[in-house]
């Protein structure tokens, strides 16, 4: 196959062997789940339940809205309350659940026969499950799924490239449940009426690929197959992996479908998967626990809801003081202010790091304007562009060198001379922008319902004066008339 | 060096200013810069808050006033030095920061009304520019909080003082003050 290569990108030391060497360890339960209402998406999930109400595994205790996928209990027990809590993504309302240690399971938790539903029907299931991408953005499967549907698109591109090199969760998850990515990936297949299905896998996980092939022979499905990628950072994420499977770009202010591609994790292929065979929403999911700061790393299966200290303490807890938390990987991870911060659908890795793992980044410089991040930018963008746009807060700029189509894989900040934060500060331009834009939307509303304002008075003053005016001559013609 | 060499290129230069000359008065006549265009370029750059703390009775008078020269581009306070960079950028002018004497910059804010002192007097409502206050007479009063600009105009006319300026519950008021500091 005549692949095009990855624009840009880089070609990083990988640290995933340690955790690795382990199968998943499953970490118990927690005592207290604490489930944040936004699981990694941005938006946050409508509450259901209130404080004192009893829960079962599987329950709905919040309800989809916008972005945010519907969200299910993970432990049996009463809901505590809802409250503000420290989670990956800063403080945030949380769902917190006492367990009662029981485990029961939601009655209505039953196995899905999938092959006698339509693609609808089977979309309506998966977003009642609260199925959501486990790469990191949770957003909602149904939906992403239902607009692939409706655009049309003939190829479902299962993505376990996992280009980050200290998570390992996708490859530990193809390794052990293999047939359940494909199972996953059959249902998701009748779910979104894509033709072909492929599992893209970058060549540095010869374990994975073989436990995928081999679980493709066992289903015998003649329309999945398995991809071999090179592996290089960033081809894990969404658009550089549409343009090295197919070849065909996707536009900066589009989406995969509009190419005929509907892009999903391997991991919520298998949460689907799960869905089908037992029943089971998404109420659990597969972290990586690394870094030089841990002392025995790991792949852990474990609820949502459950705390990253927990987790630390299954594999070992830490070594040393010196250490820094990251939620994610080295280069798209954010740091990490709490350890009592909950598991969410879109945590793929703790990153306990030292000093070692992540080198100084030294006194920011000012930009020599080398072109060093043009060249390793996978998006095609100029950073120094832009960084010279967020430094003048120039808004205009910023849309023009094209902010938007920023994938922020931090490929820049990796190979920058000056050791300028590029990556942060694209995404305060970012966020710095879409306020901008708020505001100008509501100056302009603020306008027209000025402007009407002014219109209904000017009306009011006018009819005034016009029955000012009446009132007067009907009295003069009276006073004519009288004489 | 005779006079009668001369004449030629006297002739020349001044049919050359003649038709040159009438040129530019057509010119000048036919595409004459639309004044209204422009006041609809400054008033773009505005806040749209109509606070008239420029002292002219909204956003778009003040905009008039600073395409007729009237008025200087510093007298607005809820814009702010971005939109006195952006008048200065769009009429050629040198940025400045905002003239203190009109007010402070800040953070945007909305009006909440305190709804067990209101009495119901439906002052308030034709002072809110915007139309964000509903009410009727003897009846409690609301704020939209959505709609509110954060003039303050409602203020000056409640005769109870039951009109408090809070900061938006949608988390909305980061721009630009806070903006500014990031």
């Amino acid at each position: 196959m005549n692949r095009p290569a990855l624009r840009g990108g880089l070609r990083l030391e990988s640290h995933k062997l340690r955790p690795l060497q382990r199968p998943v360890l499953s970490v118990p339960s927690p005592r207290t789940a604490v489930l944040a209402l936004d699981q990694g998406s941005g938006a946050d999930a409508a509450p259901v339940v209130g404080p004192g109400q009893a829960v079962r595994v599987g329950s709905l205790i919040a309800a989809q809205r916008g972005a945010a996928a519907g969200l299910h209990s993970p432990v049996s027990g009463t809901v505590r309350c809802i409250a503000s809590r420290p989670t990956v993504r800063g403080i945030g309302p949380c769902i917190v659940i006492d367990s009662d240690g029981r485990d029961e399971r939601e009655p209505t938790s039953v196995p899905l026969d999938w092959r006698s539903l339509s693609g609808d029907a089977l979309l309506e299931r998966l977003a009642a499950a609260g199925i959501a991408g486990l790469g990191g953005a949770a957003f909602p499967t149904a939906a992403k799924l239902g607009l692939a549907r409706s655009a049309g698109v003939n190829l479902l591109l299962l993505n376990g490239a996992e280009c980050e090199p200290w998570i390992c969760c996708d490859d530990a998850l193809m390794r052990e449940h293999a047939a359940d990515v494909v199972l996953g990936a059959q249902v998701m297949l009748s779910a979104c009426g894509a033709d072909r299905g492929a599992i893209a896998v970058e060549d540095d996980k010869p374990q994975a690929v073989a436990a995928l092939a081999a679980a493709l022979a066992a289903a015998a499905d003649v329309r999945l197959s398995v991809i071999s990628l090179p592996a290089v950072f960033p081809l894990g994420a969404e658009g550089p992996l549409v343009t090295a499977v197919t070849g065909r770009e996707v536009p900066h202010d589009g989406l995969p479908p509009q190419v005929g591609v509907v892009c999903q994790n391997v991991g919520t292929a298998a949460s689907v998967a799960r869905l089908v065979r037992d029943g089971l929403p998404v109420v659990s999911r597969i972290v990586t626990v690394t870094g030089s700061g841990v002392r025995n790393p790991a792949n852990v299966e474990v609820r949502l809801g459950t705390p990253v200290a927990e987790l630390i303490a299954a594999c070992g807890g830490t070594t040393g003081d010196d250490r820094r938390l990251i939620a994610g990987g080295s280069l798209t991870g954010r740091a990490l202010d709490d350890d009592a911060a909950p598991v969410t659908k879109g945590l793929n890795c703790v990153l306990v790091a030292t000093p070692g793992d992540l080198p100084p980044r030294g006194t920011e410089m000012p930009c020599i304007r080398c072109g060093d991040c043009a060249v390793v930018c996978p998006a095609g963008l100029l950073p120094q562009q832009l960084h010279r746009a967020t430094q003048s807060d120039d808004v205009e700029g910023l849309s023009h060198f094209g902010l938007g189509a920023c994938i922020e894989c931090g490929c820049c900040d990796y190979v920058c001379p000056s050791a300028i934060a590029l990556t942060a500060r694209f995404r305060v331009a970012r966020e710095r922008l879409r306020l901008h834009e708020a505001e100008r939307e509501r100056a302009t509303q603020a306008k027209s319902r000025y402007e009407r304002h002014r219109r209904r008075l000017d009306e009011q003053a006018e009819a005034e004066r016009r029955a000012f005016d009446e009132a007067r001559r009907r009295a003069r013609g009276d006073g004519s008339a009288g004489h | 060096m005779s006079d009668a060499t001369l004449l030629p290129a006297i002739a020349t230069a001044a049919g050359l200013a003649a038709a040159l000359g009438a040129l530019l008065g057509v010119a000048a006549a036919r595409l004459r810069p639309d004044p209204q265009s422009l006041v609809e370029r400054i008033d773009a750059l505005l806040p749209q808050t109509q606070c008239a703390q420029c002292r002219y009775p909204g956003c778009r008078p003040y905009a008039e006033a600073i395409a007729r020269g009237d008025a200087d581009i510093d007298c607005c306070p809820p814009g702010g030095d971005a939109t006195v960079r952006a008048l200065a950028e769009l009429l050629g002018r040198e940025p400045r920061p905002v003239d203190p004497r009109y007010g402070r910059t800040q953070a945007r804010r909305v009006a909440l009304i305190d709804e067990d002192r209101c009495i119901g007097c439906a002052l308030c409502l034709p002072a809110c520019p915007v139309d964000a206050i509903v009410g009727a007479p003897r009846l409690m009063h609301t704020v939209i909080a959505g709609h509110c600009t954060g003039c303050e105009l409602c203020l000056p006319p409640c005769p109870v003082d039951c009109i408090a300026l809070v900061a938006p519950a949608d988390g909305s008021s980061t721009a630009p003050a806070a903006a500014e500091a990031a």
